[in-house]
């Protein structure tokens, strides 16, 4: 769907483009649910570089998300400082976490990679739990200001078209990584390493990059998770943070970017909308997991996609 | 053809969550006459379900009672699930203040959710009642107009209970808790308490919260301490009081109230006679009141009720008090605020007031495990009535001391 | 020198309780390749379906027996009707990781509902329940009980692989299951009966553990890392190397937080990483 089609390209713009539209006019609280998957939606697009480019299954992602959060309350509530330092920074850190986990984790293959990628990010979640001094650990660091860019930020729809911005720019990020002939490595690195091995690619140095651009992204979000939640708390970047994030790459669909970001909407607002008429929301995200993988292999745009294939395979037969 | 379905399919899929949340944006928008919505966060599922049950059992239990009017105002209780995550309880906090407009958002569980709702409460300018929440800050340094507690400080019962021990004839006690900020805070009130009266604090044993292997912890407690302090969470007193009894260490234990509350007591065997904690519910309480609550409450679910339950109970109570006062006009919500504070109530678990931190001071029981018809109950053997956070210190002095900590009080006499 | 015996005492016996745990989680995977995210869950439903039996019938011989079955059987069905379907292969391994993560919330849930989230124990009998003293030195019965049970989980296992028909289906499968396939071999029976072994050890551990750590909400994501540290460093797919992961993570664990009580959320995690490190497949796995 998202694979260097101008057709694609321009339905994933007119998409954004509606939604910075109708969203002023939409209740305050589902732009606040909104914020939260686009926030999200960066979180998985980068898993999604590892996961669904590079065929890289990490249950990590809450490291960096929580590295870059920290990062960013440490920093403004001690330090004060300003919103550029800031964020710069806490990019460079997560960066620089995702660096040296990714010299352990690369070596690994496939389940390895998992419960290693797991192992190492609950040493991180140790770290804010138990290094009170820096942290606070379980009370968490409350009181984080938004940032001051000239336009009120504490207003939710101001908020959302910030958000909105980053999240463009992540995009476009992305999308111009998975169609660099780095990107297209990667892919070949999914599909036959001994082979790309074999043509000469640096495998490890490629997948170690994928690692880091992943943790970066993770970074970026758990950046803007603090400005938004204006508190962190271990719980930020616990296990579930980092499964949920590969639920949302699958339930959208790997290696399609904005699959992913599909998918952290549709958890985001289930979570909060199904509450309001049942109590049992495990029973539903686990039902969700079971039946992504079952029925829906390529997510949901797996769906548009088989659409699409046969829609144009009718148009050959006229 | 098949394009045509593809493109309909396509709208549809942008459309229809669009509109599906304009339609539930405008059905919010209807506002009744003569209501008082209240949004009550606690965890429905995950780790703390059972608390969260405990909790809204309580607070219904009152609503029933008085059938859903107060001061002539329809109650809406709108109940909302927090998965015991802070992060969660604040988007759903967001929620019930946007979609559900409620007046005033009530619970939590944890200090964490009790901190981020009370930052969440300063910004949007939103009366927060933490019935449950015991992180001492919030009441104390980070004090706000905008936060009521009608529960607990963590470190409230430990002052008269220091003192009740030293005057039991105990001088050297060896403390064990949970390693995270409630446990620093429960443990340093005992602390402060017990040493002021002249006894001393030989040791610190500091377990990772949900430790219940405590293999590794027992044989450093040093055996010539009179008695040990445990403050267990959660899951954690039945295995340590188990462990502790295998373990052939002999002194007596006293501890938090948790260690020994009644969501963990049913569960327990004779490993949990004699512990001795205080707090300020037991069920156990020898008053009418409590007995009929008890009676009732275990009719209707068939458990004891723990303080989950009491205080829920009682900070449904409390908004009924004040909403009589100021004769159901909600509009003002600082005077409803104002009238809050200023109630002396007659609660299941004694007479409770506000202090000026907006803190309650109730009796402090202090309580030990007896073994009644079968089963294992909470009996006081000492109250200490009207106990404030700040116990017998003048609060602007407290306040000049840090917050209490893993190192404050210092540990003078650990070696 | 007490406390070298105590502590180790205490590091060995809860090296035991981990190897029921993490010995099934090794076998699964070493069979089928399949990473059971649930193996946590099925070690807490032990536990509380013990700890209904014990209540209801007052045998706790009992409760050992058919809390584990219970669970064999739920292990059974989840391979039967959703893992089995996805096929084998590196590209199964993660979406059948995500089925038991599926699997993960849904008994979590469901155990509060049914049980309720308050902690439990399961009542131990009292002839397990007392200590011994030598030369000044308790050693509560339960434990040393812990340590023979998995002794002799882990000789029975032994000779099960080693000395029968069946084990050297099991190895054969483990060294090259396509190959065993083709030799005529079923492996689809080899897998379901696995599957239900290593369930039926992770809920006899949570019967025996229940007694000692108890079960409550939570317990499944918090003994979960355990089973995983245990396996990466001894190696999956061994029972060697599960048997020695789980004596060093017993012991690793319970000195570390012993004598660097600071550290003890990181004594545990750091040595793993740094085994990975040196070698990905752990001491004794193979790639």
């Amino acid at each position: 769907m998202f694979s260097g089609r101008p057709r694609a390209v321009f339905t994933v713009l007119l998409v954004l483009v509606v939604l910075a539209a109708v969203t002023p006019f939409l209740p305050e609280y589902v732009c606040i649910l909104l914020i939260q998957a686009l926030i999200f939606g960066i979180l998985a697009m980068g898993l999604d570089l590892l996961l669904g480019y590079t065929g890289l299954p990490s249950l990590g992602q809450a490291a960096y998300f929580g590295v870059g959060a920290y990062a960013v309350a440490i920093l403004t509530t001690r330090y004060e400082f300003g919103f550029f330092p800031t964020v710069v920074l806490a990019i460079l850190l997560s960066a620089a976490v995702a660096a040296i986990f990714g010299l352990i984790a690369i070596r690994a293959k496939g389940v390895y990679f998992l419960m290693l990628t797991l192992a190492l990010a609950m040493v991180v979640w140790g770290l804010a739990w138990r290094w009170t001094s820096l942290t606070d650990g379980d009370n968490g660091i409350t009181g984080i200001p938004r940032p001051e860019l000239g336009f009120d930020l504490n207003s939710y729809i101001n908020l959302f078209y910030f958000i909105l911005f980053v999240f463009v720019l992540c995009l476009g990020a992305l999308y111009v990584l998975v169609n660099s002939p780095f990107g297209r490595t990667l892919v070949g690195i999914r599909e036959r390493e001994e082979r790309m091995q074999m043509l000469g690619y640096n495998v490890w140095l490629h997948k170690y990059l994928a690692f880091i651009f992943s943790g970066i992204f993770a970074g970026i979000a758990g950046v803007l998770w603090a400005y938004y939640k204006n508190f962190v708390t271990p719980d930020d970047l616990f296990i579930d943070v980092s499964v949920e994030a590969l639920l949302m790459v699958a339930l959208g669909g790997p290696a399609t970017l904005v699959g992913a970001t599909i998918g952290a909407g549709v958890i985001v607002f289930l979570r909060n909308y199904v509450s309001i008429y049942y109590s049992g929301w495990p029973y539903i995200l686990g039902a969700m997991y079971i039946f992504t993988i079952l029925y829906l292999p390529e997510g949901l745009m797996g769906i548009a996609r088989r659409f699409r294939r046969r829609a144009e395979t009718e148009k050959l037969d006229e | 053809m098949l394009q045509k379905k593809f493109k309909l399919f396509f709208y549809t899929a942008l459309v229809a969550p669009v509109a599906f949340c304009l339609a539930l944006g405008t059905a919010s928008k209807v506002e009744a006459q003569k209501e008082i919505r209240i949004g009550f966060l606690t965890p429905l599922t995950g780790g703390g379900a059972q608390l969260g049950r405990d909790s809204v059992n309580g607070l219904k239990m009152y609503l029933d009672e008085i059938g859903y009017d107060m001061a002539g105002l329809k109650v809406k209780i709108i109940v909302e699930d927090t998965e015991l995550k802070p992060a969660v309880a604040v988007t759903k906090a967001e929620k019930l203040i946007r979609h559900d407009k409620v007046h005033m958002i009530v619970g939590g569980v944890m200090g964490s959710t009790g901190y981020a709702l009370g930052a969440l409460a300063n910004r949007e300018k939103k009366l927060y009642i933490a019935s449950i929440p015991a992180s001492d800050d919030l009441t104390q340094r980070k004090l706000s107009k905008w936060v009521l507690r009608t529960g607990w400080a963590g470190s409230q019962p430990g002052h008269p209970f220091g003192k009740w021990a030293y005057e039991q004839g105990y001088r050297k006690v060896v403390m064990i808790g949970a390693d995270y900020a409630f446990g620093h805070e429960n443990i340093a009130g005992f602390h402060r308490g017990f040493e002021d009266a002249g006894g001393k604090i030989i040791q610190k044993i500091w377990v990772p919260v949900m430790t219940t292997d405590f293999g590794p912890y027992l044989p450093l407690v040093k055996k010539e301490a009179d008695a040990i302090y445990a403050l267990m969470i959660a899951a954690m007193p039945g295995p340590f009081l188990k462990q502790f009894k295998a373990s052939g260490l002999k002194m007596a234990i006293l501890g938090g109230g948790v260690t020994a509350d009644e969501t963990v007591l049913p569960n327990m065997g004779d490993e949990a006679l004699g512990v001795i904690t205080p707090l300020q519910y037991s069920a156990a309480l020898d008053t009418p009141k409590n007995k009929a609550f008890v009676k009732k409450f275990r009719k209707l679910h068939k458990k004891v009720p723990s303080y989950f339950t009491e205080s829920n109970y009682t900070t449904a109570k409390w908004i009924h008090e004040a909403l009589k006062r100021v004769k159901g006009d909600i509009s003002d919500i600082h005077r409803f605020s104002q009238e809050f504070q200023k109630i002396e109530i007659d609660a299941v678990r004694g007479p409770v007031k506000m202090d000026k931190y907006l803190n309650p001071v109730h009796n402090i029981y202090i309580r030990k495990v007896e073994r009644i018809n079968g089963e294992l109950w909470n009996t006081v053997v000492a109250t200490y009535p009207n106990v404030s956070q700040f116990w017998t210190f003048d609060p602007k002095e407290f306040l000049k001391n840090p917050v209490y900590s893993r190192n404050f009080p210092p540990c003078n006499y650990c070696k | 020198m007490s406390f070298w015996i105590e502590q180790t005492f205490a590091g060995l016996s809860y090296g035991g309780l981990l190897f029921l745990l993490a010995s099934g989680l090794s076998l699964i995977f070493g069979v089928m390749r399949i990473i059971n995210m649930a193996h946590g869950s099925y070690f807490i439903l032990g536990a509380y379906i013990g700890v209904t039996v014990v209540e209801v019938t007052g045998s706790w011989l009992l409760a050992l027996l058919l809390a584990s079955l219970a669970v064999a059987i739920l292990g059974i069905f989840m391979h039967r009707f959703f893992l089995r379907v996805l096929g084998h292969g590196v590209a199964a391994e993660l979406p059948q990781v995500m089925i038991t993560v599926g699997f993960l919330f849904i008994i979590q849930q469901a155990s509060i509902d049914i049980w309720g989230g308050d902690p439990m124990i399961v009542k131990v009998p009292s002839y397990l329940d007392w200590s011994m003293e030598i030369g000044g030195i308790f050693f509560p019965v339960y434990r040393i009980f812990m340590l023979v049970v998995a002794c002799v989980m882990a000789v029975t296992l032994w000779l099960g692989l080693e000395k029968t028909r069946a084990g050297a289906m099991v190895r054969a499968s483990v060294d090259d299951s396509e190959m065993t396939r083709g030799l005529g071999i079923n492996t689809e029976r080899l897998s379901m009966a696995i599957f239900g072994l290593g369930a039926f050890l992770a809920g006899l551990g949570g019967v025996i553990g229940g007694g000692f750590i108890g079960v409550y909400p939570g317990l499944d994501f918090q003994i979960l890392p355990l089973a995983f540290a245990v396996v990466i460093i001894g190696g999956l797919g061994t029972l060697r190397g599960a048997a020695l992961g789980s004596l060093i993570v017993g012991l690793m664990d319970t000195f570390g937080k012993a004598l660097f009580p600071e550290l003890s959320y990181f004594t545990l995690f750091a040595p793993m990483a740094i085994v990975l490190a040196i070698k990905p497949t752990g001491l004794f796995g193979r790639a």
